[in-house]
């Protein structure tokens, strides 16, 4: 294969990447945004989203698609109502105090994964996809799932951008983000915004998580990769702005993609983390941002 | 010489006593329990005194510990040096990220530890065929000996290991006695009064972390050593995260602290793992109910109960 072709394939991968990174971010920048909660729980929540799909789809019977929208809407459900119950039962009770939290997610973290070893085990099993259709480009054949998964992320990302701008919901969220007291002055129940973005953030990790495993496999520690480039998306987008984490998402991922085809996978990382201990050190409002933090 | 001081020299005079009393096993589990709290101590020194909470020390671990592990294998350097290379290194690598991670506070200074800490744990694999990647490497146990103190017997083993842990416990209780000791918990308290009050909070800052790192940096030369065994692993999140549970458990800001959640953390997995294999969920639990029901840990609940002499 030529170079154009291959920097195309490499593009394409990227785009992937991008499309479910951006869903899994912009969940961890929403709870980091409105709740001041560094959830380093998220990744585990993307974990849970994926082995609950496999569950789902090995029980129900009928055609793949039939068992593939069971999942994607059974996942975020059930991983929503987990964040849920981490909400009340946890994180309310520490009053969401930074460190605390992060203490207490850490905590959750291992839970989640002897949860996921005990009851799911140690094999990496994949998900059917829900159709095999392959887009025959010139040079290489192509997954049309992987084109399905582009376009449900960005139908999922408008459809959270249009819940955060043009609905009451979304209004709530945003005051609370401003400013926590004055919302709570105007009658905003913060703690019901709480629990409601916690879960929200959680369900969009599961969400992601549904439309990626057929790609890749479901495992009890797949967890990390996604959290920590979660952790550089939203950083480099700048902490709690939607938009700059969608934008950094689609940086990180393409990069991620050429860098991995052209050079080492283990080398993208490395370049992307010192890339983000040095933006939080000189640029803490983000690459994108533009008001402090 | 006061009680503060009786009471940390007993427990070290009934560690040297167990030498000889306890049986094998817990006689190995003890020996890597103390060099386990001498990191816990470090990560003490940043994070329970001067209110730094670091998500990056397995850098400084690792750091320590492949110093002393590469010094050893690939420029025989002879075990003596290497150790105190490892300590060095530790406390290099600390002011290294220090620099510029200080520069942040709160929850980006843990992002940034904790980014420094991933990129190295990334580069230990990218160079995998000098480091060994994730397998890691054996120590000759020929070369983990201080002349004739063969480091690799269980005796000399377990005695060195007390030797360490020893001298990091009086220095981190002598510490505490300091002008400087009392400027990092000022740090802790009120880093704005402190300012205001003379002092510069990023040398401070700097210098508790240095010391922190050369805790960590002695604790991976030692473990390097003693076990023979260097990996990456040692330089993976979850050696960032056992310090900070084990200070948390013992309390955090108490000088006893580190090593009493080091024992009963090891102890509660040893024994919980002959009823379930289920260990992660032993260690989240902890995590979990610490933070909610005991933030100050055990030996800070004691301090605030019964004991407010307590260092």
């Amino acid at each position: 294969m030529d170079f154009g072709p291959f920097l195309l394939l490499a593009l394409m991968e990227g785009t992937v990447t991008a499309a479910v990174l951006a869903l899994t971010a912009v969940g961890l920048s929403l709870v980091f945004g409105v709740m001041r909660v560094v959830n380093v729980a998220h990744g585990e929540f993307f974990m849970l989203g994926a082995v609950v799909a496999w569950f789902v789809t090995q029980a129900i019977p009928g055609p793949p698609w039939v068992a593939f929208l069971s999942a994607l809407v059974v996942a975020p459900v059930m991983v929503g109502a987990v964040a849920l119950a981490t909400d009340r039962l946890v994180l309310k009770r520490l009053n969401y105090d930074p460190e605390a939290t992060i203490v207490a997610t850490i905590g959750l973290l291992y839970i989640l994964q002897q949860a996921a070893l005990t009851f799911y085990g140690p094999d990496a099993r994949p998900v059917p996809a829900p159709f095999t259709w392959r887009i025959q480009l010139p040079w290489f054949g192509w997954s049309g799932y992987k084109l399905f998964v582009i376009v449900a992320a960005v139908a999922v990302l408008l459809a959270v951008w249009r819940l955060m701008t043009h609905t009451k919901a979304g209004l709530v969220m945003r005051a609370t983000q401003m400013d926590r007291d004055t919302a709570r002055a105007f009658g905003i129940d913060t703690d019901r915004v709480n629990a409601g973005v916690f879960a929200l953030g959680a369900g969009l990790a599961a969400v992601a998580a549904v439309l990626v495993v057929p790609i890749s496999q479901a495992h009890y520690l797949m967890g990390a990769d996604p959290l920590l480039l979660s952790f550089i998306v939203v950083i480099i987008g700048g902490l709690g702005s939607l938009r700059g984490t969608v934008v950094a998402a689609l940086v990180i991922g393409l990069s991620d993609g050429v860098i991995s085809v052209f050079f080492s996978p283990t080398l993208a990382k490395i370049i992307a983390t010192l890339l983000v201990a040095l933006v939080l050190v000189f640029r803490p409002q983000g690459l994108f941002g533009t008001k402090a933090p | 010489m006061n009680r503060a001081f009786a009471l940390h020299l007993g427990v070290i005079v009934a560690l040297l006593a167990a030498n000889w009393l306890l049986p094998a096993y817990h006689h190995t589990n003890l020996a890597r329990i103390m060099v386990m709290a001498v990191f816990a101590m470090g990560y003490n020194i940043a994070f329970g005194y001067t209110g730094l909470l670091s998500l990056g020390h397995a850098l400084f671990f690792a750091a320590g510990m492949y110093a002393t592990g590469m010094g050893i294998s690939l420029l025989a350097i002879p075990t003596g040096p290497a150790l105190l290379l490892g300590l060095l290194a530790g406390g290099a690598m600390a002011a290294a990220v220090g620099v510029l991670a200080l520069r942040t506070g709160g929850v980006s200074f843990m992002i940034v530890t904790l980014m420094f800490a991933q990129a190295g744990y990334l580069t230990i694999l990218y160079f995998g065929p000098v480091t060994g990647g994730d397998e890691g490497f054996v120590i000759d146990r020929a070369a983990r000996a201080i002349g004739p103190i063969d480091l690799s017997a269980d005796m000399p083993r377990y005695l060195s290991a007390l030797t360490l842990f020893s001298a990091a416990l009086l220095g981190h209780l002598a510490l505490t006695r300091t002008a400087f000791g009392r400027s990092m918990i000022a740090m802790r308290e009120n880093e704005e009064r402190s300012r205001m009050l003379g002092y510069n909070p990023f040398t401070v800052k700097l210098t508790a972390l240095a010391l922190s790192g050369a805790y960590a940096g002695a604790a991976g030369a030692a473990f390097a050593v003693m076990f023979g065994y260097v990996g990456g692993s040692f330089a993976g999140v979850q050696y960032s995260i056992l310090p900070l549970l084990y200070v948390l458990l013992g309390g955090a800001g108490t000088v006893l602290g580190p090593f009493v959640g080091a024992l009963v953390m090891f102890y509660l997995i040893d024994l919980s793992s002959l009823i379930t294999t289920a260990t992660l969920f032993v260690t989240g639990a902890a995590l979990l109910l610490i933070v909610i029901f005991a933030p100050k840990g055990l030996l800070g609940t004691v301090r605030d109960r019964w004991l407010t002499w307590l260092p």
